[in-house]
């Protein structure tokens, strides 16, 4: 039981400092504890929740993925085109979008695998490429999504947040492959130690490739989700999801040397980072001074997460974690 | 066909024109445990890895039941049966025991990993007499001997038909060595291959039915285990007897003389409680015992890598306090430690010969440029002289040096700062015999030359035979000094396993 809890003692500190945040929102927010504020605080958390998860899958694998924000905002302006007329023609848009990002990803994982470049620069080079599409399919923010679809998706079922069951949903749905699949600890293995997962017989190429191809898919849905909200497309979202996403991973107990984390610690890390936002939205604070206290309490909590260095009774771990 | 399980014939492995393997044939029979023998570089390594799939031949052929096979991946080798455990381990270091284990052998039903997996993982584990390893344990918390047991477990999961074993017991103690003997006597019994690399002679005795003898990319020989006996082996595979091993001991030290190195009531986070050894100029002392008792962790408290040390810890009785590795090696200190695992710790695997030579005496200028010390580039000229390193040129990458010209290395680099106290942690493990004769002599010289050692060592032969004292450690402690006629590897198990008492009471 203790040494369970000390494995997951990052992911527990992050839910905790969640916890506190979020109490301290509502008890701040002029409406209090009401539908209408979850529900907002929760479509935003929702987006980057799912951006984070796209960012998680590259992580793991022992990758970044600088292209998350230009995915989103490709699938996103891709969205605005093909979400429109009759149902079927919307689920099929749909799995178009998500079609469309699980590409994106599968030719980072290409470049990545087989080109055998960084994936810092890969993802660089893609993300413009992505980003750039987008701009010349949309140059200004327009497109029309289907009003009752969003609607359906941004509201809430008896006072739940819908998005916060998608966001739940997707979640369980990785949770038990990640965990109870060769292809799941597949992944943990390549990030963990990648010569051994070779050595051992691991598809490590192939799985990387999905570990990427992945990641765009919940690009996708994070691209979707943005046109669920906004109702338009806009090849300008992009950017911001980019760095949120990976400060969102670390703050999940996420490790960016690969094979240690969860998505549930990227969704929670996304959670608190939009949290800290609306937080300082409604405290008063001068606007121009909050990006300001964004970045300290951001730092705060990253320093709060490697105080176990302090405990390290043995100085050659330190170069071990 | 003739019954062989795996066959390589008139197999060929060039490394960029170096020839690593040169025109081997070689079987392994089901049912038959194999040993293979020959100093580092003499290519067993490339042999295993040609069986594993990890290189492929330049020439030749490698047949699998009369089949001829090549083999693209580790992943090939596998599907085959060919499992091999290999000296580097093989675990990614933040999954748990029981993860490791499982993605071996994923025999996923529904894509899905079942319990049953974890069963057997489990009942893996416990053949190898590891009942104490969790299965949630990580592998990252364990110590290398609990890893190796993993990593054994982690091939026994996979049902292999030829089981390679590459030095996959070094680190074990010799009870666990024996559990691990009997699963190996079980499979062959089932009608399992074995090949079987070991640098120690009684292992080999223990275990072998055939015996393969290469040198310099060659297969010497095969015979029978027992046809020939040791000083015949040792010369076939490097033209030098077994007694020329050991350099014979030297007058012991002159009593009387301060200590150079004194380490009284050391304690830390429970590992070690209160221990107490030293060295004086000229002696050569040894830190023994069953793996894991405290020995590595005294000798990284020494050298200021652990934090929350208590006891004192004195050179020529002056205490050396807050010690760093940075500051250990000083020349107002004058401490030098060699790492277990020279890899990782020892040696900057990618940079050259030439640069990890001078790695350690750079701290002596840290503002200076690197290569502009002559009197330490004088010093590591004298050294590779006298240790006779082998290497092309001293520009190739250190990694590219067999593990007994890595250890040479590593030991120049840190003699080049003239040490009064070396402390070697395991510094022979798996290094081929003719290098360690070579480490031996050298250190006997070093002693003579009046610097103090500190040998901290899993080869009892060693201990017996190099030290002038040997420190047994257990459960954290020192539980027996022995010297002079005390010392042999009866009383050094004994006492390694606690039964001091006993064995007295017996002598």
């Amino acid at each position: 039981m203790k040494a369970w809890l000390r494995l997951r003692l990052r992911l527990l500190a992050a839910i905790a400092a969640l916890v506190v945040l979020f109490v301290a929102y509502v008890s701040i927010h002029p409406r209090g504890a009401s539908t209408y504020v979850l529900t907002i605080w929760a479509n935003q958390g929702t987006l980057l929740g799912f951006a984070a998860i796209a960012q998680f899958f590259a992580v793991l694998v022992r990758g970044v993925d600088l292209s998350v924000g230009s995915m989103i905002a490709l699938t996103n302006v891709a969205a605005s085109f093909l979400l429109v007329g009759a149902p079927v023609a919307i689920a099929a848009g749909v799995v178009a979008v998500l079609l469309l990002g699980l590409c994106c990803g599968l030719i980072n994982g290409l470049f990545i695998v087989y080109g055998r470049i960084q994936p810092i620069i890969v993802t660089l080079a893609t993300g413009s490429v992505y980003a750039g599409l987008a701009l010349l399919l949309r140059p200004t923010p327009g497109g029309a999504i289907n009003e009752s679809l969003s609607d359906a998706l941004t509201y809430d079922i008896s006072g739940t947040p819908t998005s916060i069951l998608l966001l739940a949903g997707a979640l369980l749905l990785v949770a038990i492959p990640l965990r109870r699949t060769p292809l799941g600890l597949g992944m943990y293995a390549i990030g963990s130690a990648e010569a051994s997962a070779y050595m051992t017989g691991v598809r490590v190429n192939a799985i990387k490739l999905t570990a990427y191809a992945t990641g765009g898919v919940f690009a996708a849905l994070a691209g979707l989700y943005v046109s669920m909200v906004t109702l338009t497309g806009d090849a300008g979202v992009g950017p911001a999801y980019t760095l949120n996403s990976i400060a969102a991973v670390v703050l999940g107990g996420v490790s960016l040397n690969g094979g240690v984390g969860s998505p549930l610690g990227a969704a929670v890390g996304a959670l608190i980072l939009k949290t800290i936002s609306s937080l300082m939205f409604f405290s008063g604070a001068p606007p121009l001074a909050q990006p300001f206290f964004e970045g300290l309490i951001l730092a705060i909590a990253i320093g709060l997460g490697s105080l176990g260095v302090f405990r390290v009774r043995n100085k050659l771990d330190l170069f071990n974690r | 066909m003739s019954g062989s399980l795996v066959e390589l014939s008139a197999v060929s492995k060039n490394y960029g024109g170096v020839p690593a393997l040169t025109d081997v044939d070689f079987r392994c029979e089901a049912g038959m445990v194999h040993a293979v023998l020959g100093e580092n570089g003499a290519g067993k390594s490339t042999l295993m890895k040609l069986l594993a799939g990890v290189i492929q031949p330049s020439r030749g052929a490698l047949k699998v039941d009369g089949r001829i096979v090549s083999f693209a991946s580790p992943r090939d080798a596998i599907r085959e049966g060919i499992v091999c455990i290999f000296q580097e381990l093989s675990l990614a270091p933040h999954l748990s025991a029981g993860d490791n284990i499982v993605l071996a052998a994923p025999r996923a039903r529904f894509g899905l990993l079942t319990l049953d997996a974890y069963a057997k993982a489990r009942a893996a584990l416990d053949s190898v007499g590891a009942r104490n390893i969790a299965l949630g344990a990580r592998i990252g918390d364990l110590s290398l001997a609990e890893r190796q047991l993993v990593e054994i477990a982690k091939a026994l999961v996979r049902k292999p038909r030829l089981l390679i074993l590459d030095e996959a017991t070094s680190a074990l103690s010799k009870q666990l060595v024996e559990v691990v003997f009997g699963v190996v006597r079980e499979l062959r019994r089932q009608g399992v291959a074995i090949l079987f690399i070991s640098h120690r002679m009684h292992e080999v005795d223990a275990l072998a039915d055939r015996i393969s003898v290469f040198r310099n990319g060659r297969h010497v020989d095969t015979f029978t285990a027992g046809e020939r006996n040791h000083n015949d082996i040792v010369t076939m595979m490097i033209g030098q007897s077994l007694k020329e091993l050991f350099p014979p001991r030297g007058p012991a030290a002159p009593r009387g003389t301060p200590p150079r190195l004194a380490v009284n009531g050391l304690r830390w986070n429970g590992q070690l409680n209160g221990v107490d050894f030293e060295v004086g100029p000229g002696e050569i002392i040894g830190l023994g015992g069953l793996d894991g008792q405290g020995q590595q962790q005294a000798m990284h408290a020494v050298f200021g890598v652990l934090n929350g040390v208590s006891g004192s810890i004195t050179m020529d009785d002056r205490p050396i306090e807050g010690v760093t590795p940075s500051r250990a090696k000083a020349s107002s200190v004058g401490l030098a430690l060699t790492p277990e695992d020279r890899k990782t710790e020892g040696l900057v695997l990618e940079m050259s010969i030439l640069d990890n030579l001078r790695l350690a005496a750079l701290g002596r200028a840290p503002f200076g440029i690197a290569g502009r010390q002559p009197e330490i580039d004088r010093r590591l000229g004298a050294l590779i002289q006298r240790m006779a390193l082998t290497y092309a040129d001293l520009s190739d990458p250190v990694g590219s040096l067999s593990g007994g010209n890595q250890q040479k290395v590593v030991l120049a680099k840190w003699l080049a700062l003239s040490p009064r106290c070396l402390l070697l942690m395991d510094p022979t493990r798996g290094i081929d015999v003719k290098t360690k004769a070579q480490i031996y002599r050298l250190l006997r010289d070093l002693a003579a030359e009046g610097l103090a050692i500190v040998l901290q060592s899993t080869d009892y032969e060693e201990l017996v035979h190099l030290c002038d004292r040997v420190y047994v450690f257990y459960a954290g402690r020192v539980s027996r000094v022995l010297s002079g006629d005390d010392l042999s590897p009866g009383t050094l198990l004994a006492a390694s396993m606690n039964m001091s008492q006993a064995a007295q009471a017996a002598s």
